[in-house]
C-alpha cells in the first residue's frame, strides 16, 4: 500500500547491518543502565526487544539517537549517502546530537507520546515533512503538491483524513500513538525506533498496529520495544530480551520464552 | 482537507491579505492604529485647543509611550508565547536600542549644552574627558545611530542566547539569567566612567533630525511613527508566527524533545526569534526616548522587565494583539493610579499578576473568546431547541 513511502532502502548490494552497537555502556551515578550492550540490526529486519522494566531498553534507544552520551561502546549506523545510491557509509552515532541523528535517517518514538498538542494533526504531520530543516526554509516554506500528496498518503495510512484540522492534544492516547507513528514515516527515515508502541491502545488497534509495522519492515528497518506480548507475536520477528542493560537472550519468540534465564528473570516474574 | 484548500486560494492573494486571513483581532488593531496613526496628528495640530475634539500634547505623547511599550510587549510575547523563553531581562534590549537612540539625541546638542563644548555631552565634560570615547564614534550619524538601535540589542541577544540556547538552559534558570543580565547592566550603566551619563543618564535633548524636539510638529512625528512602528513589528511577527517557522516555535514550546528529535535545530531557532525580538524591544526604545526625553539605567531595572511579563499575561499570551491590549491597558491604569494612589501601584501590578495567572489563563483575549463561544452555543442550543419544539409539534 505504500510503496512511495518508501526511500532508497529496498536493494542493497552491500549487507553491513543498518545498526551495529558493540560493547556499549552507560552509567547513571554508578548505576549501570546499559552494560557491555553489543546488537546488530540488519537492513530491512525487523526486530522486537522485550525485557522487565528498568532493563535499559528505553535507555538503549537514547544512545542510538544522541540524546544520552555511552561511557563506553560503539553505535554505527549504515546508509546510503544520498538517495537513490548504491553506495552506503558508516556513521558513528556517537559523534551526533538529536537533530543530527534524526537527519540522519533514524526516527524515534517515543514511550509517552510526544506529538505537538496545540497544533493540529496536519501540522504535525506537515512538520515532520523531511527536509526543510533551516531557518530560512521554515520561514518561507510552501507545501509542495508532492509533499501533499505524501501527507494525504499518510493521513489515509494513520486513518486520521477525516479530521486533519482536528487539535491533536484533542486526540486519545492510542490516536496520539498513531499520529506520532505517522510523524516518524514522514520524516522518511531508514531506521525507526519505536517504544512501546501499543500501550494506551485498545485490543483491536493494536493489531492494527502489528499489521501497520509489518508493511513498514517491507521497505525499513525497525526497533520495537513492547511489553505486550500477543502484540509481538503478531509481529512474528526475531526478538531481543533485554536485562539489567546487557542482552540476555536471542531468537524467534518461542525460543526465547523457552529459555531458562528468560523465565527465571523475566517471564517467571 | 480545508488546509489544503485554503493553502491554494492564498497564492491569488496579496501577501497581507495571506497574513492576516485566520486574525480577525488582528485586522481590527491594525485598521485602528492606522486610524490613530492619522487622526491623532490631526487632531493635535490643526484642531484647535478649544474644542472638544483637540488632542493635547501630552495625551498625544503619552499614548505614543503606550504605544512603544505595546510594540515592546509584542516582542516579549513572540518568545514567551510562542517558544515558550520566558525572558525576565527583556528591559535590557529595549534600554539599549533607547541609548543608541539617546546617543544620537546627545550629540545633535552641540555647543548648545551648559558647557557650550561643540563635541562632548555635558557629562563629559564634567568628568573632565578630553575627546570623545570611541564607541560613541558615529553616533553624530543619524543612520549609524538607527543601525545600532538594531544592532546593539541584537548582538547582546545573539552572544547571550548563543551562550545560553547551546548549553541547553531553560525554564526558571534561563529565565534567572536574563533577569541577572539586565540588572547587570543596570550597575554597569550606573557608573560614570562607563560613559553613559552614570545615574543621571541622557538627557536635556535639544532636536531630532534637525527637527525642535519641543514642537507639536516633531511629537506628532513621532507619534506617527510608533504607530507605524508597532504595525510592522506586529506584522513581521505575525508574518514568523504563521510560517513553518513559527509551527516549529510552537513545537519547541510544547517539547522540546521532539522537536530535536524531528531533526529541527532548536537552539538555532530559539536563537533567531530572540535575536528578532530583542530588535523590536530595541526599536521601542528608540522611539520611546525622544518621546520621553530621557533614558537612564533605571530603564535596566529588572522591575520593569517582570512589568512586561504581567502586560502580556493580562492581554492573552500567544496572540501578540492580546500583548498589545494588555500592554496599553496595564499602562493606562499605571498612569491613572500612580497618579490618584502611587503607594498602592505595585500591590495591585502584584494582584493583577496573580488574579490573571489564577482565573484568566489566557488573558482578556481569552476570556473575550470563551464569552463569544458561550454566547454561540446559546444560540446553537436555543435554535436547536426550537427545532425539536418545531419536530414535536409536525
Ligand atoms: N537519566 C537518567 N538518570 C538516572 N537514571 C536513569 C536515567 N535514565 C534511565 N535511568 C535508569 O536506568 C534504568 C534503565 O531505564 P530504562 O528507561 O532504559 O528502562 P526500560 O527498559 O525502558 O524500562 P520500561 O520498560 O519501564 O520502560 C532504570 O533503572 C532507570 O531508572
Ligand atoms: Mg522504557
Amino acid at each position: 500500500m505504500s510503496n512511495s513511502l518508501s526511500n532508497a532502502t529496498s536493494k542493497h548490494i552491500d549487507n553491513s547491518p543498518v545498526l551495529y552497537l558493540d560493547g556499549v555502556s552507560v552509567s547513571f551515578d554508578g548505576f549501570k543502565a546499559l552494560n557491555n550492550l553489543s546488537l546488530t540490526i540488519e537492513k530491512g529486519e525487523m526486530r522486537a526487544i522485550i525485557g522487565p522494566n528498568g532493563a535499559g531498553k528505553t535507555t538503549m534507544m537514547d544512545v542510538i539517537t544522541g540524546k544520552t552520551r555511552p561511557d563506553e561502546g560503539i553505535i554505527t549506523f549504515n546508509t546510503s549517502a544520498n538517495k537513490g545510491s548504491q553506495s552506503t557509509t558508516d556513521y558513528d552515532l556517537t559523534q551526533y546530537d538529536e537533530a543530527d541523528v534524526a537527519n540522519l535517517g533514524v526516527g524515534r518514538k517515543f514511550q509517552k507520546p510526544s506529538v505537538i498538542e496545540s497544533l493540529t494533526i496536519f501540522e504535525n504531520l506537515e512538520m515532520s515533512l523531511k527536509g526543510g530543516r533551516s531557518i530560512w526554509q521554515s520561514l518561507f516554506h510552501k507545501l509542495s503538491p508532492e509533499q501533499k500528496l505524501k501527507l494525504d498518503e499518510i493521513l489515509v495510512l494513520i486513518d486520521m483524513a477525516e479530521k486533519a484540522d482536528d487539535l491533536a492534544g484533542n486526540l486519545s492516547h492510542g490516536q496520539k500513538q498513531w499520529l506520532e507513528i505517522g510523524m516518524l514515516l514522514g520524516q522518511e527515515p531508514e531506521l525507526l525506533l519505536i517504544d512501546e508502541p501499543a500501550a494506551g491502545m485498545t485490543d483491536e488497534e493494536t493489531m492494527k498496529t502489528a499489521e501497520l509495522f509489518k508493511t513498514l519492515a517491507k521497505t525499513h528497518s525497525l526497533m520495537v520495544v513492547e511489553h505486550d506480548m500477543d502484540f509481538i507475536d503478531a509481529l512474528n520477528c526475531k526478538v531481543t530480551v533485554l536485562n539489567e542493560g546487557s542482552v540476555l537472550a536471542e531468537g524467534t519468540l518461542q525460543e526465547v520464552k523457552a529459555n531458562e534465564d528468560v523465565i527465571e528473570k523475566y517471564l517467571g516474574r | 482537507m480545508k488546509q489544503t484548500n485554503t493553502s491554494s486560494s492564498n497564492m491569488k492573494l496579496g501577501p497581507l491579505t495571506t497574513l492576516l486571513m485566520n486574525d480577525k483581532g488582528g485586522r481590527r488593531l491594525l485598521a485602528v492604529l492606522a486610524a490613530l496613526a492619522i487622526l491623532v496628528p490631526l487632531l493635535n495640530l490643526f484642531v484647535p485647543e478649544s474644542s472638544i475634539f483637540h488632542v493635547s500634547t501630552y495625551t498625544m505623547t503619552l499614548l505614543g509611550k503606550y504605544l512603544c511599550y505595546a510594540l515592546l510587549a509584542v516582542s516579549v510575547d513572540l518568545i514567551w508565547g510562542y517558544c515558550g523563553i520566558l525572558s525576565l531581562g527583556h528591559g535590557a534590549f529595549f534600554a539599549l536600542g533607547g541609548y543608541a537612540m539617546g546617543m544620537y539625541l546627545m550629540m545633535q546638542i552641540g555647543d548648545r549644552g551648559v558647557y557650550g563644548n561643540p563635541d562632548l555631552p555635558d557629562f563629559m565634560v564634567f568628568l573632565n574627558w578630553q575627546e570623545l570615547p570611541w564607541y560613541w564614534l558615529g553616533f553624530d550619524n543619524f543612520s549609524f545611530a538607527m543601525v545600532m538601535v538594531l544592532l546593539a540589542p541584537g548582538i547582546l541577544a545573539f552572544v547571550f542566547g548563543a551562550l545560553a540556547f547551546r548549553s541547553r538552559v531553560t525554564g526558571v534558570y534561563l529565565s534567572i539569567i536574563t533577569q541577572a543580565l539586565t540588572y547587570a547592566l543596570m550597575l554597569a550603566f550606573f557608573r560614570n566612567d562607563m560613559g553613559f551619563g552614570g545615574n543621571n543618564g541622557l538627557t536635556d535633548f535639544k532636536d531630532i533630525l534637525g527637527f525642535d524636539l519641543q514642537a507639536d510638529t516633531t511629537r506628532a512625528g513621532l507619534f506617527f511613527c510608533s504607530a507605524l512602528a508597532l504595525m510592522i513589528g506586529y506584522l513581521i511577527s505575525r508574518f514568523i508566527v504563521t510560517s513553518k517557522l513559527g509551527r516549529v516555535l510552537i513545537a519547541i514550546r510544547d517539547s522540546e524533545t521532539r522537536a530535536r528529535f524531528l531533526g529541527y535545530r532548536v537552539e538555532y531557532f530559539k536563537l533567531f526569534v530572540f535575536v528578532v525580538s530583542a530588535m523590536l524591544a530595541g526599536v521601542a526604545g528608540a522611539l520611546y526616548v525622544p518621546q520621553v526625553g530621557i533614558i537612564n539605567p533605571g530603564e535596566f531595572a529588572p522591575l520593569l522587565s517582570i512589568e512586561m511579563i504581567i502586560w502580556v499575561a493580562v492581554g492573552g499570551r500567544g496572540t501578540l494583539f492580546g500583548a498589545v491590549i494588555g500592554a496599553i491597558l496595564v499602562n493606562y491604569a499605571k498612569t491613572y493610579f500612580t497618579g490618584a494612589f502611587a503607594e498602592i501601584w505595585l500591590f495591585m501590578l502584584g494582584g493583577l499578576f496573580v488574579l490573571t495567572t489564577l482565573y484568566l489563563p489566557k488573558g482578556i483575549i481569552g476570556l473575550w473568546q470563551q464569552m463569544a463561544d458561550k454566547l454561540a452555543a446559546k444560540k446553537m442550543s436555543k435554535l436547536q431547541v426550537g427545532d425539536l419544539a418545531e419536530g414535536e409539534k409536525a
